[in-house]
């Protein structure tokens, strides 16, 4: 079954918390994930390979430039989920 | 301020060891007598011929945040740990810049190690095996490459004047130190955080060792394994961990006003050219090597009170350097309080140079030599005073202390330090 938004959002925070230390009542939509939320681009890779494996969809390394916000990885993920 | 020969001080020491998470904690367990060899218990090691080794006492996962630990390689966030509180020591602060005492493009670092990332290469290894390409982490290259404890260390303390990293095995953390003087001796920097460390106990170093014949079998009893000079001795036992100091122009130390702890007079070079792993018997490179360090500094062989040898356990290697030291020094080794705290610490490689020339400071700093434990007897060719069992009272007055460090690949380094 299809995450919502929400599962969404919650997933990502748990995996940037992890990888970043950040809390996660910080990760939100409008949210870089370089600029606010000290996510490099490698550390992007780790987040985008976790994302990957827990909403089962995947993102390829030319998708992945134009994920900057969380907002951004939100819509990909929950337009490409299987 | 670019100037040469300038005198070169210790302002700031840090340890993690298989003694302690600190430096304090560390001596305590020298000047206790203390061994840090444990047994492996994790299953990997079941069936091995080699099932002990000298385990950090302080696991770097506790100390370090989550975030950046996952990012380092084990030998790393040993020297981040170490590093941290070297700086901390010597006064500053924060990092150069933020700290006004010290310019970024002042200060250097350079941190060894003997073998670099090899836990993160072969845990990463298994990754692509059992879990497929996607998996293997982004930051595995910046986790395994040699140079990745002196790069880090020097991202936390702003260090822009230089990032080294000189590899020669088990000489490595001394061979950073003195790398680490002579930056500072030819005016490329005010302050270096140098030192060595390491993180090898994984199945595969330790068969690869072991298959060498170099390393202790005694595995019933892992606090008597590591025997430097003893008559029963087979072998070191692997440490893991780092030593870390902050060195400093003296100008530098007293203009801000800072504590210092020992003067370092310089290091003695040279190289075996005999075999790749086997030390040679007579001492002739280790000899150059301190005779090239008396014959650049004004040391005296009349005032060296105290020497932590390289004495690693091995049968060969602790009388080839009591041969060399003999044969150099004469009859000044008769008054030279020789400690060889890997019977303690077990042989942290890289990291070696590094946790002794800390115990070699404080060891100036407090005027007591740590012992050497597990000799039960003294091996007949050791002509040497050994401090056996309990540590032992320096002279007053002016002294001075050397710090041995040798590698395979017949890598001979020699430091030296005197009271201020």
């Amino acid at each position: 079954m299809a995450a919502t938004q929400e599962e969404i959002v919650a997933g990502l925070a748990e995996i940037v918390n992890e990888i970043a230390g950040i809390p996660v009542e910080d990760v939100q939509l409008d949210k870089s994930f370089t600029d606010d939320l000290d996510v490099d681009s490698l550390s992007m890779v780790e987040v985008v390979v976790a994302a990957e494996e827990r909403f089962d969809v995947k993102i390829p390394d030319e998708d992945v430039k134009n994920l900057k916000t969380v907002g951004d990885a939100v819509d990909y993920i929950a337009k490409h989920q299987g | 301020m670019n100037s040469t020969n300038r005198t070169v001080v210790v302002t700031g020491i840090g340890a993690t060891t298989p003694l302690g998470g600190d430096a304090a904690t560390t001596w305590e367990g020298l000047l206790a007598g203390r061994s840090g060899a444990r047994r492996l218990e994790d299953e990997r090691f079941a069936e091995l011929p080699v099932r002990i080794a000298a385990t950090a006492a302080v696991d770097p996962l506790d100390v370090l945040p989550r975030p950046l630990a996952r990012k380092l390689d084990r030998s790393a966030q040993f020297a981040v740990i170490a590093a941290r509180e070297a700086w901390a020591d010597a006064g500053y602060s924060g990092p150069a810049g933020e700290d006004e005492a010290v310019a970024p493009e002042r200060l250097g670092s350079v941190i060894a190690s003997g073998i670099g990332g090899v836990i993160t290469l072969l845990d990463q290894y298994d990754v692509l095996k059992e879990k497929g390409a996607r998996r293997v982490s982004p930051h595995t290259v910046p986790m395994l490459m040699p140079n990745s404890p002196s790069a880090n260390v020097g991202l936390e303390v702003n260090a822009r004047a230089g990032v080294h990293t000189p590899v020669s095995a088990c000489a490595s953390g001394a061979e950073a130190i003195g790398y680490a003087v002579e930056m500072i001796r030819t005016g490329r920097a005010d302050v270096v955080v140098a030192g060595g460390t390491e993180a090898a106990i994984h199945p595969l170093p330790v068969v690869a060792f072991a298959n060498m014949m170099a390393m202790s079998k005694n595995n019933d009893e892992p606090e008597k394994a590591s025997r430097p000079y003893d008559k029963g001795r087979d072998g070191f036992v692997l440490g893991e961990g780092a030593g870390v100091v902050v060195l400093e122009s003296a100008e530098h130390a007293a203009a801000r006003g800072a504590r210092v702890y020992c003067e370092v007079l310089g290091q003695g070079l040279s190289a075996d050219s005999h075999h790749i792993a086997q030390p040679e018997p007579t001492g002739r490179g280790i000899a150059a090597a301190l005779q090239n360090l008396l014959d650049s500094t004004d040391l005296k062989p009349s005032e060296v009170a105290h020497l932590n040898a390289h004495a690693t356990s091995t049968p060969q290697g602790d009388v080839a350097e009591v041969k060399a030291l003999r044969k150099v020094l004469g009859d000044d080794l008769d008054h030279v309080a020789i400690s060889a705290t890997k019977s303690m610490t077990g042989h942290l490689l890289g990291g070696a140079g590094g946790v002794e020339t800390v115990a070699t400071v404080l060891a100036l700093h407090h005027r007591t030599a740590p012992p050497t434990i597990n000799v039960t007897e003294l091996d007949e060719e050791v002509d040497a005073d050994v401090v056996r069992d309990e540590p032992r009272a320096l002279p007053e007055g002016t002294i001075a202390a050397i710090n041995n460090s040798f590698g395979f690949g017949g890598h001979n380094v020699v430091l030296a330090f005197r009271t201020v």
